[in-house]
This record gives C-alpha cells, sequence and structure tokens, in this order.
C-alpha cells in the first residue's frame, strides 16, 4: 500500500489516491470475446475493440483484393507486350490496386484496425468517446465499399487513383462511383480522427500526463489532426470532380475554362498528407515494439513525440512536390522542393532515436522486432530515395517512373504495412488471447523482408534508366527488371499466404497468451489478455512512464490500482 | 564521381541539361549508401552485441542526449541545404532555353506525337533535330494530359490542353533517343512512344528540306505521310500484328464483321465512315476507342488516306 | 461489467467518470468537426479565390445578376436564428424547459424562411437559364466563362443549403428530445453542441454573402 498525488483529467483537481500493487488475472473468465455472442451483438457493437477487429477483418480482406491485383499486374509485366490481360484491363487493375490499397488497406490500416483496439487500453479508458460514432464510422467505410463494388460491376474505373482530369472528366468508366465512394470514406476517417483527439485529450487515466503518453498515441494524436484537416478537402475536391462529370461545371475542365493543374493542387492538398495519415501511426508502433523488446526506455521520447506533431504540419506545405513537372509557378516549385527537404529531418531524427534506443539493451529477436528490424532498413531507402525526388534536376528526371513506384512502396508497403504486421504481432496475443508459432512468423517475416527487396529495389534500377510507370507494354531493355520484380511479387504473395495459416492456426489452436507475453511496461498488457468488456476491471492509476524498463516489474506495477474505487 | 552508381542511368545524350543532374544524383546516392550503411551495421552490431541473455537482464536508463541529438539533426539539415541548393541550380537551368535555341512546335494527342517545322513540315512520332544546337520544344495537348519525357536527356515536362509549355535539350552527336509519355492518358498509354532523331546541321537541313509542307508527292505518299502524322499507325498496324484497332494491311476488300452481327465488305465509304464517325460500325472483338478526326482531315486527305491503304496487300 | 458503478446518473454514458467529462468531450468533440467543417469549405473558397483572381471583371458582372435585397433578408434570417438558438441554449441552463422549446421552434421557422427565399432565387435563376455547368444557357452575360462563375455560386450556396437541411432535422430532433423532457439544467450537452454546429452555419453565409452578392 501506498499512495500518489496525481491529477485526474476529469476534475482537473490535484488529489492523493491511495494505491496499490496491481496484477491482472493470467486465466480471464469474462472477456470481450465471450461476453456477448451472436452476429448482431457483433454488428451493433460500440465495443472499441470489437470495431477495431471488425476494421481489421475489413482491411485483410481488401488488402487480399488489391494484393491479388498486384499480383495480376506483375504476371503481365514479365513480357514486354501482351502476356494474357489487355491494355484496358492493365490499366483498370493499377487504377484499382492503387485506389483499394490507398483508400481500403494503408488509410484504415493503422488508426482504424490496430489503433481503436489499443487506444483506449494505453489511456486507461473504458472505451473511445464516442463509442456510437465509432461505430458508425465503421459502417460509413462499408457504404463507400460498397459504392466502390458498384463501380467494379459496372465498366470499373480507369483514371489512375489520382483521377486527374481531364482523363479522369472523359474516362467512360464509372468515376461518379468512385468519387462518392471516396467522399463517403472520408467521413469515415474524419470521424475517426475526431473521435481520437477527443479522447486523447479527455479520457486520459489519472496520473497519465501528455509526457507519459505512449508514444503511439503521440502518433496517433498527429494522425488524427491530419485526418481532421486534410480529408474535408479531399471531400470536396472529389465532390467537384463529380459535379464536373455529371453537370460539367468546368471548373477543372479547360475546354470551358477551367484548369487541370488547379485539379492536381486541390487532390495533392489532400493526398500528400495522407501518406503521412498512412505513415506516422506506424512510427508509433515501431516506438512500442522496440522499446519491448530491447527492454529499454525510448531514447528521445520529445524528439519522436514532437517529430510527428512537425511532421503532420510541415507535411500540409509540401503537396506542390507532387507538381514539379505540371506546369506549376516556378515560385511555388521552388518553396515547394524546401519545404520537402525540411519535412524529411524530423522523419531521419526519428530512426536515429530508434537505432539509439538499442544501444544497451536487453535485444530479443522476436517476430515483431524482426518487422522492426526491415522496418528500419527499408524505410531508411524510402526516406533517402525520398531526398532524391525532393531534389528540383533529380525530379524532373525521375518523375512519374518506376523510381517513384518504388519510392513509394518502399515508404508505404516497406513503411506502414510492414510495420502493421509488426504491430498486428505485437498485440496478436493481447487481440486473441492465443500466440502463434514463433518459428513460422521469423520465416514469414524472413520471405517478407526478402520477397519486398527482390520487387522493388528492381525499380529503382529501372525507373532511373527511364521507365515509366502505368506502362502496360515496355520496351526490351526493362525484361529483366521486371521479370525479377515479378519474382519477388511471388515470394511476397508466399510470405502473406503463410501469415494468413499460422495466424487462423491460432486462432483455433494457438496456446495460452499470458496477459504480457513480452514483458512490455505498456498499459495495454497490465489488462487481461484477451481484456474484458471495460479494459480494466476499474480506472488504474498512472505512476510510471510508458517506457520505465529500468524499473523491475514489480515497482512498475506499484500504483496501477486505484484504492477510491468512487469513480 | 558516381561511378559507383553510374548503371542506374542511362547513357547521357544532352549534357548541357542532364550533367547537373547527374551529378546531384551521385552525390545523394553516396551520401545515402554511407548514412544507410552506418544505421544497418549499427542496427546488427547492437543485436548482436546486446542480445538478450536472460529475462532478468537489467538495462540502464537513457532518455536523451542533446548533443547527439542536436548533431544528428544539425548534418542532416546542412545535407539537404546542399542538395537542395544543387537540385535548385540544375532545375534553373532547365527552366531557361538558351536564345538561340531552334524551336519545334509538339502537338500531343492520345495516342501520338506530331512535330511541326517552321517550313511547314509535320513529321509523326519521329523529331528530328540538328546535333550540337539547343533545341527548344513548344507543345500543347489536344486532348487530355500527356508529359514529354527523354531519359538520355534528363528532361521531362507535362504536357497540357489548355496552355503552352517548353522544354529544351542539346544533342551532341548523331543518333537516336527514345521519347516516352509519362503522364497517364488511357488505354495506349504505352505506346506513345516517339524518338528523337539528332542529324549533324548539314543532313538536318537537307532532312528539313525534303520535307517541304507535307503535302508533295503521290497520293500514296501523302496518305502515307499522314497515317503516321496523325497518329493513326499507333493504333492500325500496316504489317498485320495485333494493336488496338483492326490492322490496315489487306483491310481494302476484306469481309469483316461487326459488332451487331452484320458483315460488310470495307469499300472506301466505309473507311470514310469510320474516320468521321468511328462508332457507327465497329469490328467484331474490338472495342468503341477512336475519336473522330472530323475537321483534323479534309475530304482530300482522307482519300490519300484510302489510297494508301489499298497499297497494303496481304 | 461487475463495477459498473450505480452512482452513475442515467444521462452519464458508462465509458465517462462524470456528467462534467461527458460535456467537455462533446464539446472539444464538436469544435474538431467544426474546423473540419471549415476546412471543407475552405475548398470551396480556394476554388472562388483562384477564379475570381483569373477573371475579376467576370465576378464584378456575375454578381449584379444575384439579387441583394434578398440575399440581405437572408442574411439577417441567419443572424436571428443564430440568437433565437443562443436563447435556447439559455433557457436550458436555467431549466426554462419551454422557453427552450419556443427558441427551438422559433429557429426551425427561421430556417425555413431562409430555405423558401433560397428556393426563389434558385427558381429565378433557373427560369432565366442560368444552370450550373454545361447546361447554363443565359445570354445577359457576355463573357466566355460565365457559368463557370455560377457553377461556383451553385456548390457553395448548395453546399451550404444542405448544411442548413441538416441543421434543421438536428434541431427538430433536439426539440423532440426536449418535449421528451430529457434535458435539465444538469444535462443539456446536446442542445449546446447543436448550437455551436448552427452558428458555424450562420457564421458561413456570413462569408457566403458579401463573397457572391457584394462584389463592387
Amino acid at each position: 500500500m501506498s499512495t500518489a498525488e496525481v491529477t485526474p483529467e476529469s476534475t482537473g483537481t490535484k488529489k492523493t489516491l491511495k494505491v496499490k500493487r496491481y496484477k491482472p488475472s493470467e486465466d480471464p473468465k469474462n472477456t470481450y470475446l465471450t461476453d456477448e455472442k451472436g452476429l448482431w451483438a457483433w454488428m451493433t457493437t460500440v465495443d472499441h475493440k470489437k470495431i477495431g477487429l471488425m476494421y481489421l477483418g475489413s482491411v485483410t480482406f481488401f488488402f487480399l483484393l488489391g494484393g491479388i491485383l498486384a499480383l495480376l499486374l506483375r504476371t503481365e509485366l514479365l513480357t514486354p507486350a501482351k502476356t494474357f490481360i489487355e491494355a484496358d484491363t492493365y490499366n483498370q487493375f493499377f487504377t484499382l490496386h492503387g485506389a483499394i490499397m490507398v483508400f481500403f488497406v494503408l488509410i484504415p490500416s493503422i488508426p482504424a484496425a490496430l489503433g481503436n483496439f489499443v487506444l483506449p487500453m494505453q489511456l486507461g479508458a473504458k472505451d473511445v468517446a464516442f463509442p456510437r460514432l465509432n461505430l458508425a464510422s465503421f459502417y460509413i467505410y462499408v457504404i463507400g465499399a460498397i459504392f466502390t463494388f458498384i463501380a467494379l460491376a459496372n465498366n470499373g474505373l480507369d483514371t489512375g487513383w489520382t483521377f486527374y482530369t481531364p482523363y479522369s472528366t472523359e474516362s467512360s468508366s464509372s468515376v461518379i462511383w468512385v468519387t462518392l465512394g471516396v467522399f463517403i470514406l472520408g467521413f469515415s476517417s474524419i470521424l475517426t480522427g475526431t473521435n481520437f483527439i477527443a479522447t486523447i485529450h479527455k479520457l486520459r487515466a489519472p496520473g497519465i500526463t501528455w509526457g507519459k503518453l505512449p508514444l503511439n498515441l503521440w502518433a496517433l494524436y498527429a494522425t488524427s489532426i491530419i485526418q481532421v484537416l486534410a480529408t474535408p478537402v479531399l471531400a470536396i475536391t472529389v465532390l467537384l470532380l463529380t459535379m464536373e462529370r455529371a453537370l460539367g461545371i468546368g471548373i477543372f475542365d479547360p475546354a470551358l475554362g477551367g484548369d487541370p493543374v488547379l485539379f492536381q493542387h486541390f487532390f495533392w492538398f489532400y493526398s500528400h498528407p495522407a501518406v503521412y495519415i498512412m505513415i506516422v501511426p506506424a512510427f508509433g508502433i515501431i516506438s512500442e515494439v522496440i522499446t519491448t523488446f530491447s527492454k529499454k526506455h525510448i531514447f528521445g521520447y520529445w524528439a519522436i513525440a514532437l517529430s510527428s506533431l512537425a511532421i503532420a504540419f510541415i507535411g500540409f506545405l509540401v503537396w506542390g512536390h507532387h507538381m514539379f513537372t505540371s506546369g506549376q509557378s516556378a515560385v511555388a516549385t521552388t518553396v515547394f522542393s524546401f519545404l520537402t527537404f525540411l519535412v524529411g529531418i524530423p522523419t531521419g531524427i526519428k530512426i536515429l532515436n530508434w537505432v539509439a534506443t538499442l544501444y544497451k539493451g536487453s535485444i530479443q529477436m522476436k517476430s515483431p522486432m524482426i518487422y522492426v528490424f526491415s522496418f528500419l532498413f527499408i524505410f531508411s531507402i524510402g526516406g533517402f530515395t525520398g531526398i532524391m525526388l525532393g531534389a528540383l534536376s533529380a525530379d524532373i528526371h525521375l518523375h512519374d517512373t518506376y523510381y517513384v513506384v518504388a519510392h513509394f512502396h518502399y515508404v508505404m508497403m516497406g513503411g506502414t504495412l510492414i510495420s502493421f504486421l509488426a504491430g498486428l504481432h505485437y498485440w496478436w496475443p493481447k487481440m486473441t488471447g492465443k500466440m502463434y508459432n514463433e518459428f513460422q512468423a521469423k520465416i514469414g517475416a524472413a520471405l517478407i523482408f526478402i520477397g519486398f527487396n527482390t520487387t522493388f529495389l528492381p525499380q529503382f534500377i529501372m525507373g532511373s534508366q527511364g521507365m515509366p510507370r502505368r506502362y502496360y507494354n515496355y520496351i526490351d531493355q526493362f525484361t529483366i527488371f521486371h521479370q525479377t520484380s515479378t519474382i519477388g511479387s511471388y515470394i511476397l504473395g508466399v510470405g502473406f499466404l503463410l501469415i494468413a495459416y499460422y495466424l487462423a492456426k491460432s486462432l483455433m489452436s494457438g496456446e495460452k497468451a499470458g496477459s504480457n507475453p513480452w514483458g512490455s511496461r505498456g498499459l495495454e498488457w497490465q489488462a487481461t489478455s484477451p481484456p474484458d468488456f471495460h479494459n480494466f476491471d476499474h480506472t488504474p492509476v498512472i505512476i510510471n512512464g510508458p517506457y520505465d524498463y529500468h524499473r523491475p516489474m514489480e515497482e512498475f506495477q506499484l500504483g496501477l490500482a486505484n484504492e477510491d474505487k468512487d469513480h | 564521381m558516381g561511378s559507383l552508381f553510374d548503371f542506374m542511368l542511362p547513357e547521357l545524350k544532352s549534357p548541357l541539361t542532364g550533367a547537373s543532374t547527374d551529378a546531384v544524383m551521385a552525390f545523394i546516392h553516396i551520401v545515402s549508401f554511407i548514412i544507410l550503411a552506418g544505421v544497418t551495421i549499427a542496427l546488427i552490431y547492437f543485436a548482436i552485441k546486446y542480445k538478450r541473455k536472460s529475462e532478468d537482464d537489467e538495462t540502464p536508463l537513457i532518455t536523451h542526449n542533446n548533443k547527439l541529438e542536436i548533431t544528428w539533426s544539425v548534418i542532416p539539415l546542412l545535407l539537404v541545404f546542399i542538395v537542395f541548393g544543387w537540385g535548385y541550380k540544375g532545375w534553373l537551368n532547365l527552366k531557361t532555353p538558351p536564345d538561340n535555341a531552334y524551336e519545334i512546335h509538339v502537338s500531343a494527342y492520345k495516342w501520338g506525337w506530331t512535330f511541326s517545322y517552321e517550313n511547314g513540315a509535320q513529321v509523326g512520332n519521329e523529331v528530328h533535330v540538328p546535333a550540337g544546337r539547343p533545341v527548344k520544344l513548344v507543345m500543347q495537348s489536344e486532348d487530355v494530359l500527356h508529359s514529354f519525357f527523354v531519359p538520355a536527356f534528363r528532361i521531362k515536362q507535362d504536357v497540357l490542353p489548355n496552355r503552352y509549355t517548353t522544354v529544351w535539350f542539346q544533342v551532341e552527336e548523331p543518333g537516336e533517343s527514345q521519347v516516352f509519355c509519362t503522364e497517364y492518358c488511357g488505354t495506349s498509354h504505352s505506346d506513345m512512344l516517339a524518338t528523337v532523331v539528332a542529324h549533324t546541321p548539314d543532313d538536318f537541313e537537307s532532312w528539313l528540306s525534303e520535307q517541304g509542307s507535307g503535302s508533295g508527292g503521290t497520293p500514296v505518299e501523302r496518305g502515307e505521310n499522314l497515317i503516321s502524322i496523325q497518329g493513326c499507325v499507333t493504333c492500325h498496324s500496316v504489317d498485320g500484328s495485333e494493336k488496338i484497332g483492326p490492322t490496315f494491311q489487306g483491310l481494302f476488300g476484306r469481309e469483316e464483321t461487326m459488332t451487331d452481327g452484320t458483315t460488310l465488305t470495307v469499300d472506301e465509304n466505309y473507311i470514310r465512315e469510320s474516320i468521321l464517325d468511328p462508332g457507327a460500325k465497329i469490328v467484331e472483338g474490338y472495342q468503341n476507342q477512336m475519336v473522330s478526326y472530323e475537321g483534323r482531315l479534309s475530304d482530300e486527305d482522307i482519300s490519300d488516306i484510302i489510297e494508301y491503304i489499298k497499297t497494303l496487300e496481304d | 461489467m461487475a463495477n459498473h458503478s450505480t452512482s452513475h446518473p442515467t444521462h452519464v454514458h458508462h465509458h465517462f467518470v462524470d456528467s462534467d467529462q461527458q460535456f467537455d468531450t462533446a464539446k472539444l468533440g464538436m469544435w474538431v468537426f467544426l474546423v473540419n467543417e471549415i476546412l471543407f469549405f475552405g475548398g470551396l473558397f480556394c476554388a472562388y479565390i483562384v477564379y475570381r483572381a483569373w477573371y475579376p471583371e467576370l465576378f464584378q458582372m456575375a454578381a449584379l445578376e444575384l439579387n441583394t435585397f434578398w440575399g440581405a433578408v437572408n442574411t439577417v434570417v441567419l443572424i436571428g436564428s443564430s440568437l433565437t438558438v443562443a436563447m435556447a441554449i439559455r433557457s436550458a441552463q436555467k431549466d426554462q424547459m419551454k422557453g427552450l422549446k419556443i427558441n427551438l421552434l422559433i429557429t426551425i421557422g427561421l430556417a425555413v424562411v431562409f430555405m423558401v427565399i433560397k428556393g426563389f432565387e434558385y427558381a429565378h435563376k433557373f427560369e432565366l437559364g442560368i444552370f450550373p455547368g454545361e447546361y447554363y444557357t443565359y445570354e445577359g452575360l457576355d463573357h466566355p466563362q460565365a457559368a463557370i462563375f455560377f457553377s461556383i455560386y451553385y456548390m457553395l450556396t448548395g453546399v451550404h443549403a444542405l448544411h442548413v437541411l441538416i441543421g434543421i432535422g438536428l434541431i427538430y430532433w433536439i426539440y423532440r428530445r426536449a418535449k421528451k423532457g430529457e434535458f435539465s439544467s444538469e444535462y443539456y450537452t446536446p442542445v449546446e453542441i447543436t448550437g455551436l454546429y448552427w452558428h458555424l452555419v450562420d457564421l458561413i453565409w456570413i462569408f457566403l454573402f458579401p463573397l457572391l452578392y457584394l462584389i463592387e
């Protein structure tokens, strides 16, 4: 028994609470997976954990769809001319691959699926601020998806995921269904962001000051800000594009006095911050996993926390670097190039802080940690090639070639998706209460690393040599690079199948996971695995920071239990 | 400098536009490679040296180190300033064509390029230029966005429908270079290729005077020239190979089945109708992809094209 | 749910500690949403600014086609409705349930008046052939891009009118709940956040009116 002075967020006044050591049950009887049964109970649940799992399911489904499209595209590119599909089919496939992966997989993957699950738990809260709104966000996402499927069944979409005008206003494919789908989907993203901001501000358990906020939440907080500020501009852009097609309002159509470059400004004002919506939450996962598996306090907590916010803000000012060859003004080009370099710095600082965290740690190479190491290597390459593309003269040469395709995949797939896998493997025992086969997981992680680099490294070379993106046919000199890349994509496919296999097996017959199999100091690990409906059996009080690995677990757990049960 | 990464770039044929680009790319490659190697070695070294020995391992509390963090913020900042300045300088050069540049007008359309010279000559998908002299292209699109990219010159510029954009280069040696369209423009985007053919100044002058205004020669010769300038050959082959549209080889007099099931024998009127109203009758197995050439081709032009198609027998 | 405290008032959701926390959270959530709304309209205002910079003479000419009188009336109507919604919140805080209901009804009434006037304005334009985009047939304006001004006009006022309609729905919902006696000075969070939303709708019109009607 001891006492602690904390300031509960709810009252704002300091008070002294009696606290004692808290230990979660290793054999929970009543968990969130067992308390409500039946499909209807799941579909109408307001529990953030179940909603997180529903997002996880949908994201996995769309990843499968986008992944199959990617494999078909790579297979078509085995030969310079037609391999097995027509040019129009190819154009539809790459458009859908991009649109599905960006809007339906990467954007919701970490915030909406994993974030929904862990955010309230890391705050010691029972749920997000607006649970019903959270469920509504999920269904809005589903409706957006239905619109996209209507487009698929009805002529498809061949504009590229960027919808550049005037091609998108002339195309005979169903642009309107997809733009409406993206419009609706945007609201899902906005509402999730709003929900997370309110939750982080107002629902922190007593003792969680901003300085004790896990870095995962700093990252989700920065992400939410971008979602709220950038997504409405995308909404209005696709609405204008919809009106352009429906009524010919002419704002983006040169034939009516409009300007196609204006569309690009509108589009990238959202879509550049959108890449930070995708990558910043990944930074959060890396911070959590790397401290757990090196059993060490994070190096440079504030540098990592604030650099996420810095990236979020500077990220709003660099959209024009997608348009260096578009004919935008020279002044704009200069300023956008300069700011692009500035946004690279906070990202570089993060990488070095993570590496420094390993110094004098106690490093255990479990599968989540292998993904983190893959991330650090791959994302560094993604960052350096980003610097290359920020350099004006180099960008003129590399713009719209496979170099950009490779860069984008190095940051989005190698950055976001690999850290998503790290997070999934890290929190899997917490979400399901089951362990997976660690040996198979390591093989899977190795296959992803090898397959990924085999797929995308050759794309840097052929892009640099001049291979343009979105090409159905290509000239012979690029054949060897395309074929290597295709082989790599098959290795990736095998890797993902293996992951799906052992995770499914873990669900059926996995070993029981304890409440804290990794020995993490994260608050979410102080709940049972799987957690009960309210996450903790009473509101925890936090005295120690989330990275206090220098304290023994007994000392760390002291103060997690609140003796005053008067809430 | 940078020979380590030379394999990444195609041979440079326009040093005046590309040398600065190559240099800044080599610089970034080398610096990146050094830092990446450092990070990778540190990762592997730490993973081995600090491998977990037991579950009770204790680790020191190291929260931050201001000196270290400032160092690794400021050094990269200086490096990126260098890169910014270097890239900016190279880009200014790309933006500023020399005053004495030889000017050629470029028209981009789905899916081909037409290059027009001051004497009225027009060539499709082949731009002939004098070597050793700056050439400036003034470009406009007839439909959607396109982009003019020559990897060997390190130049690229989007081509827009509502304004002119320019790009310049100077080829030093006679020879050919590949042109790509790099702004996605639909079905045959990847076939929208062209070639830059550089001649010695004398050869160029004689080539140009041979071209005339494009109206010389017999009807068959004019027709052959027209299907190249107008980009017909992007979608219709003249040697029987399979493309987006039916081949012109043996077309005249062939019996074709239409998408509505009817059959007809290709004659002058069918070809004329297909040029002016492409969607009217589509050959089975093909889609309506073509734009109307009404207003772009005169009656005489169409007759010349028909005469040329007649000569393409199986 | 073993530890679910019985001291919770019924209007406080299970995951909040107390009523104050719930109120603050809801209010913060609404403010964040309003920021998002401002950026949503911000996109349209950007399009407005760009085209006004490119075709300043068009905007001066075309603004004369808009009816400044009815635009001004609508501005007064909306400002009045902002006042009544503020009075509704005040009534809730003072436990005056009758005042709450009456003020909500007046707000709905004023919003409907706004929509009716807007409807007449649209009807008049349609009669002249001023339709959005390619359906534009009006010949009274001698400018090749005249249709673009009206496209922007219809987008801005149309999206705003949609917000007014949503507002009418929300305020009616609040009215129904007030009738059932769900609110008191202890709990009036939905009234307050709906009021916030309505103020934003009003504020956006205050920008739209001079930008579209009063160009000199």
